[in-house]
């Protein structure tokens, strides 16, 4: 089993989701997150409108599902062909391997509880 | 007894109280999240610590006969005020629509040292500071015997006593109660700066237009120049937040229209329209320059109280010396001639500068010295933030336990 993170623009979220779904994903829940990468971060106005200064404040969405391994490549373009715009700041995808996973509903655990 | 003053008297001294939490919000909005609700409360709780101690005493001192130096006991507990008294309107209304002005002037000082002052302290302060800082200096420049007003020093609405007042104290609590350990780059809410804003906008009308004290021509003028120099003061602040960082911040131009309204209240009922709009293109260019050099000098005036109240005051009552129009206030102006009346201005402005600054550094003083009050809240609780350590309330909670 692996675990999926992926960051990406807000506005691509409902495509993300979309996606997903269609590539067989059964959940995932996902945050609002700020930081900065390559853009370096945003420019925000300080000091009573005087002053800008940089913060790692670019808005982002944090998506984080356990897949099975097989379907790893399929969920990976899902998500990349549902975000990818070709400029900086399209985002990354974390993938680490996963222990285990319980269902607290039946007590099932792993392949069978994702 | 005139029914149209009462009327509008009455409705302007709910404009003044409105004011106060509309500051609440001003001042909340800047600060950051963990701090917002103790922000809000500096202010709130002013509306009930300053009225009753308006009622039991500050009104006495303030406008009771006295000397002209401070007033006396004499209608401690408002004895002896009646709803028939006074010509035009009654005494007893003259007595609320003043104790609207001994709230928020406490309450504007509070953005010097948010985020780190201890609220229990607070409560004392605000007694005290009333006491021997608001009540003398409102009875030398309101009270009919007292000596700046006898001297002649031209304040409209509250330019020395509420604003530069509140300003330099702000830099006595600044001073005392030292830098927060670990300021924010952002406020936390910038809608309800604005909001704040707003409100103190409409508010000022009822604290300008409401100082004539009656339903007549001047209150007209002065509610016409109060909204023109906030708005040249807002779109001034604006342009100059655009010109430097090629936005135009909200922050900013709320900022400008309160330090236009600052700078507009001891000239409101002297001024004409186009005095009014210089006043406010004077604030707005002289306060936000100010609110540079002042962080720069490391002064941790959290809020830029003193930028913006003290400075924007003392720019009012030296500009109302300029722009006075005879016709209008009875006053004659430098620009009609009368060069004199910059040193009275001059006067009143640097007394209070002076007499607030050392007052206010005493009581601080001693405040910190009395066991179990201090000025300044633990580490632990700084760091928490005082929505918690001060109060035990969270102004947004969302963490799904609720």
């Amino acid at each position: 089993m692996l675990k999926i993170e992926a960051i990406f623009r807000p506005e691509r979220v409902n495509a993300v989701s979309a996606a997903l779904l269609e590539a067989g994903v059964t959940g995932f829940h996902y945050q609002n997150v700020t930081g900065q990468g390559q853009q370096m971060g945003v420019e925000v106005v300080t000091g009573r409108g005087g002053q800008a200064t940089t913060r790692s404040a670019v808005p982002k969405t944090l998506l984080v599902t356990v897949i099975p391994d097989d379907k790893k490549d399929q969920i990976v373009e899902a998500i990349i062909s549902s975000t990818r715009s070709g400029q900086i700041g399209d985002g990354k995808i974390f993938i680490t391997e996963v222990k285990d996973v319980m269902r607290v509903r039946t007590g099932e655990s792993g392949s069978d509880a994702i | 007894m005139d029914s149209g003053s009462i009327a509008w008297m009455l409705t302007a001294s709910a404009l003044v109280l409105l004011m106060t939490p509309g500051l609440a919000f001003f001042y909340g909005g800047l600060v950051r999240a963990k701090n917002v609700v103790n922000t809000i409360m500096y202010s709130f709780i002013a509306m009930a610590v300053a009225t009753v101690v308006w009622i039991l005493w500050g009104y006495s001192l303030a406008f009771g006969e006295g000397n002209p130096y401070i007033g006396d006991l004499s209608v401690i507990g408002l004895r002896g005020i009646g709803i028939s008294d006074g010509s035009g309107i009654p005494d007893l209304l003259f007595v609320v629509f003043q104790g609207m002005f001994a709230i928020i002037t406490p309450a504007l000082i509070t953005g010097a040292f948010v985020e780190r002052f201890k609220f229990s302290t607070y409560l004392v302060f605000l007694v005290l500071w009333l006491t021997f800082v608001y009540a003398p200096i409102c009875h030398w420049v309101w009270a009919g015997n007292g000596w700046l007003f006898e001297m002649g020093a031209l304040d409209f609405a509250g330019g020395t006593v509420v604003h530069i007042n509140a300003g330099i104290a702000a830099v006595a609590a600044a001073i005392m109660v030292g830098k927060r350990r670990n300021p924010g780059i952002e406020p936390h809410n910038v809608p309800y700066v604005v909001l704040g804003a707003g409100l103190l906008w409409f508010g000022w009308f009822g604290f300008n237009a409401g100082s004539e004290l009656a339903a007549d021509e001047r209150a007209v003028s002065a509610f016409v120049a109060t909204n023109a120099a906030a708005a040249m003061s807002a779109l001034t602040w604006g342009l100059i937040s655009h010109m430097r960082t090629g936005k135009m911040s909200a922050v900013g131009v709320a900022t400008g229209a309160v330090a236009g309204l600052v700078a507009i209240t001891p000239a409101s009922g002297f001024v004409g329209v186009m005095g009014a709009l210089a006043i406010g293109l004077a604030a707005g260019v002289i306060c936000l320059l100010a609110v540079d050099i002042i962080k720069g000098l490391g002064l941790d005036d959290a809020l830029d109280v003193f930028a913006v109240h003290g400075i924007g005051g003392i720019i009012g009552a030296l500009l109302t010396g300029v722009f006075a129009v005879e016709a209008i206030g009875g006053v004659a102006g430098v620009l009609e001639g009368n060069a004199g009346v910059m040193v009275t201005q001059l006067i009143a402005v640097i007394v209070t500068l002076v007499y607030s600054l050392v007052v206010t550094l005493g009581i601080l003083f001693i405040l910190d010295k009395v066991p179990g009050l201090g000025l300044r809240v633990s580490e632990r609780e700084e760091d928490n933030g005082l929505d918690i350590s001060a109060h035990g309330e969270r102004a947004f909670v969302r963490d799904g336990a609720d």
